[in-house]
């Protein structure tokens, strides 16, 4: 893996690590469209990093081409130092991505802790006949899972609605539930598109310190894309700016602050 | 109970108390806690144990004899441990209010001058850190979860799990001088010390002796038969005396279990699951579970909501009965078994309360109606008269000889005198030291003699010896023709109504009474969705005309109720209007155990009374609002004034529309 940069410590005592993923020149068409146009950037181990950019600007082709979902037609994806072949959605979950969606994909008819319980499914090996008769490893191995959820549920405060089906939840809960079935999964890179969509102050801010307490307790990689804008400048380690399918800005938020390709495109103008 | 003189020494501390629970009940469990969706054990020998390594963790600290030991947090075993382990050292616990803002804080820090601050989580750490800067004699924080807290700087910062580890690898060097110390805690040392949340001025420090609090507690179990095999649920908040008489108190003098919620929020659910034998709930508890009631079967299906009715009605007539023993005839026992078959019992399993053998409320009056309908349930639910300065007990109402217009008999050891201004005055055991660093007000609450002044009016029932508290001495007054003022018995007829959260009633020296409402958000809301009434903010529905009416309702109802009593006619509310916001102990408005503070409202809403008395049909006002986490806010709303129809005296003016 080149590129890799020595691992330092942010001004708040965590440490991001080496270069976890990368896209080089990353290319994205839907037939005549080009949804991203020659991306190149790296996320750390540990770090919060952030993708915005107005609306359409393929923040969330982003995510999908990272999270596998879309092929690029141009480009390169290295994850934990190996070049990514064409893969299938669920592979990627076992290397150990998982994410949230923008429009939250949970099961509304089941209750919290089943939906959680499904972010545990990479972890679960018994074959089909131990786990029809729930016998020995099957057995074993949801004690040891439903543990972990626990760990999961009592982290992200959501006792309370452990029992109640998700679709009775409002929607900022429903999104906390979301953020718990991915973080059962024990990524090593969580992809949130748009966690705070649609939420208000409060919950925005509930949602913020989770992201952070996630980011420092689990140490876990965290890509995502926002458009409260506030909310990326307090959160993110570093920021990619994204406008029409190109990427017109990297950096730190106060580096992407200062940038006057960003502050034109997205910021709006700065009023001195 | 140990008599013995061989055996005195075993209650004359709560560390002795412990120790003997552990030679008689060791196995049995002092502790639970759901955690992680199970509900974790922990016996009295296990709790010994984990208290002596907090304690000697605490002395490698350097906690030294006397100090202040600050606990803040939800209830959690261990924090509870954290207070024995304090007195184990000699040390005198203090826990706060976990609710309350860091300037609040930084008051009752500062004044009992502690050295060592006790927190749950983060959120405390934080608020004490805030107010370390200004208040010095803090020099270490321990925490319980430890979640958020690697960051933090921990030269002076410690996981409560790291002090009991050092506790125990330090066991030699410490274990003397720990023993040496518990041996040395009097009868008459500090056991606690409790901050009053105090209706008016500043919180007041009462000092509680090992002998207030466990001849309290030993005279208080007696009289209601507790036993080791009792359970509570400690949900209320640790500052207040009542938490630490149950959980600490009557939990170690009896060896019964204590159980933890796993959160605030599932509290309801860990209820049910326990199903406590001995309960306490302020009237305020048992008013939200009924309002929540009642949304609920307003939402099932006709045939449930006649039966439930059925049921209900039936159950008021014959339940009470039942409960105190009366003679109930034997077709009427046959139906009310039916009734609990159907409908009463599932209903008091799922409140969490089919195995209450003493049920308490107390800290404000409760409305009749409510009091009957849990009675009716078969459940024993009593109400007791006290104070922190008295240990909690002043009266409390004997088995069979309940009502919910008295506070009942003298508890066991109180001696009751009221005074010539009608003031209750009492004299016990378990009454308090004194107030931490303020002789003044000591003296001008405790006489000589021991007689405390408590602050209420009331009267004793002649035939039953029954306390009846009428209002607080202070609130009750007279009104400008004078006519007799009593706001909190207006008030707590307004409360009965599920719509209606909060009521304050003004006319202290005026011609007439007017009221300002707080609708409850739960009930209203619920009714505004049956009714489609859109709205957006809890401000717009409650300026909504129909919420308005439907108030107003209520209000005439009370006040036909108001006039059927010739002395406190005049009390009939003429006009009032709803807040824009619910009274909140954030903003002073209330105590931290909800009780509403007068002085503050009439200051701050001051523009609102005015224009309750001159006659304006609508007001604009702005008010300053404080967000949970400090900052300051401020929220603007055009208020309605109505008009409300009384009974006798002059005509009402025509409703502002």
């Amino acid at each position: 893996m080149k590129d890799t940069v020595e691992s330092y410590t942010t001004p708040d005592g965590r440490t991001i690590g080496g270069v976890l993923m990368e896209m080089k020149n990353i290319t994205l068409r839907f037939g005549g469209v080009v949804a991203i146009k020659d991306i190149s950037f790296d996320i750390r181990e540990g770090e919060i990093r952030a993708i915005i950019g107005p609306n359409g600007a393929g923040k969330s082709s982003m995510l999908n081409v990272i999270s596998g979902f879309y092929k690029p037609q141009e480009g390169e994806v290295w994850f934990r130092g190996e070049r990514r072949g064409p893969v299938k959605p669920y592979q990627v979950a076992r290397e150990g991505i998982a994410r949230t969606f923008q429009n939250i994909a949970l099961f509304e008819g089941m209750t919290v802790l089943d939906n959680v319980m499904t972010g545990r499914i990479t972890h679960m090996k018994a074959g089909l006949p131990a786990q029809a008769l729930w016998w020995g490893k099957a057995q074993n191995e949801e004690v040891a899972n439903r543990a972990h959820v626990e760990r999961v549920i009592d982290f992200l405060e959501i006792q309370a609605i452990r029992k109640t089906p998700v679709g009775r939840l409002p929607y900022g809960l429903k999104k906390r539930v979301e953020l718990a079935r991915a973080l059962a999964a024990e990524p090593k890179l969580l992809l949130l598109d748009e966690p705070m969509a649609g939420m208000n102050v409060e919950e925005k801010e509930d949602m913020s310190r989770f992201i952070l307490d996630v980011n420092d307790e689990f140490g876990t990689t965290i890509a995502l894309i926002e458009h409260d804008m506030g909310v990326v400048m307090d959160l993110s380690d570093r920021v990619v700016v994204m406008d029409y399918g190109k990427k017109i800005g990297d950096g730190t938020p106060d580096e992407v602050r200062g940038n006057q390709d960003v502050i034109d495109a997205y910021l709006g103008v700065a009023h001195d | 109970m140990p008599k013995q003189s061989s055996q005195k020494a075993d209650y004359l501390s709560v560390p002795a108390l412990l120790a003997r629970n552990v030679r008689e009940f060791g196995a049995r469990p002092a502790y639970r806690e759901k955690e992680f969706g199970i509900w974790q054990c922990w016996t009295w020998a296990e709790t010994a144990e984990e208290v002596r390594a907090l304690a000697l963790g605490l002395l490698a600290l350097g906690v030294e004899k006397g100090d202040h030991v600050a606990v803040i947090g939800r209830n959690r075993p261990a924090l509870y441990w954290s207070m024995v382990a304090a007195q184990m050292c000699g040390a005198i616990p203090v826990p706060l209010y976990q609710d309350a803002v860091a300037e609040e804080m930084a008051y009752v820090l500062e004044h009992c001058g502690a050295r060592f601050a006790v927190c749950g989580d983060q959120e405390q750490v934080d608020k004490v850190i805030e107010v370390q800067e200004r208040v010095s004699a803090i020099e270490h924080i321990l925490y319980l979860d430890p979640r958020g807290m690697r960051k933090y700087d921990h030269a002076r910062l410690h996981a409560m799990s790291d002090v009991s580890a050092e506790g125990r690898a330090a066991h030699e060097r410490f274990e003397k001088e720990l023993d040496a110390r518990i041996a040395a805690i009097g009868y008459d040392d500090t056991c606690v010390m409790l901050y009053t949340s105090g209706t008016t001025g500043r919180p007041k420090g009462v000092v509680l002796s090992n002998r207030n609090i466990i001849e309290s507690s030993k005279a208080s179990s007696a009289f209601d038969h507790l036993r080791s095999s009792d359970e509570v649920l400690a949900y209320l908040p640790m500052a207040w005396v009542g938490d630490f008489i149950f959980s600490i108190g009557q939990a170690y003098w009896n060896g019964f279990c204590v159980n933890c919620p796993e959160s605030p929020a599932t509290m309801y659910e860990n209820l049910h699951e326990i199903a406590p034998t001995y309960f306490f709930a302020p009237p305020r508890y048992f008013e939200e579970r009924l309002t929540l009631l009642m949304i609920r079967m307003e939402d099932a299906s006709r045939f449930k909501h006649w039966l439930f009715h059925k049921c209900l009605n039936f159950a008021k007539r014959v339940g009470p009965d039942l409960l105190d023993g009366k003679p109930v005839g034997t077709w009427d026992r046959l139906r009310y078994k039916l009734a609990e078959v159907l409908i009463i019992g599932p209903l008091r399993s799922r409140a969490g309360m089919s195995r209450v053998r003493v049920g308490y409320t107390a800290g404000e009056a409760i409305g009749p109606e409510i009091f009957e309908f849990y009675r009716s349930l078969g459940i024993n639910l009593k109400q007791l008269y006290g104070q922190t300065e008295a240990s909690v007990f002043i009266t409390q109402q004997p088995d069979n000889e309940v009502r919910a217009d008295t506070v009942g008999v003298p508890s066991p050891g109180v001696e009751i005198r009221i005074g010539d201004s009608g003031e209750v005055y009492y004299r016990s055991p378990g009454t308090f030291v004194e107030y931490y660093k303020n002789p003044d007000s000591t003296a001008s609450t405790k006489d000589a003699e021991g007689w405390v002044a408590t602050g209420d009016a009331g009267f004793i029932e002649e035939g039953t010896g029954h306390l009846r508290i009428i209002d607080r001495a202070k609130d009750v007054g007279k009104m400008a023709d004078g006519r007799l003022f009593a706001p909190k018995y207006v008030e707590n007829k307004l409360k009965f109504y599920p719509n209606i959260l909060e009521a304050v009633v003004f006319g202290a020296g005026r011609d007439r009474c007017c009221a300002f409402i707080n609708i409850d958000l739960s009930a209203v809301g619920s009714w505004a969705e049956r009714n489609n009434i859109a709205y957006a903010s809890y401000q717009e529905l409650a300026q909504h005309p129909k919420v308005y009416e439907m108030v107003q309702e209520h209000v005439e109802e009370v006040n036909r109720s108001v006039a059927e009593d010739e002395m406190l006619s005049g009390c009939q509310v003429h006009r009032f209007l709803i807040l824009h916001k619910e009274l909140d102990a954030d903003d002073g408005e209330m105590t931290r155990t909800r009780k509403v503070r007068r002085a503050v409202i009439a200051e701050k809403f001051a523009d609102l009374v005015t224009a309750l008395y001159d006659g304006s049909d609508e007001i604009y006002t702005e008010t300053e609002v404080t967000y949970e986490d400090g900052r300051k806010g401020s929220i603007k709303a055009t208020l309605q004034i109505r008009d409300v129809a009384v009974v006798g005296g002059e005509e009402p003016k025509m409703a502002a529309e």
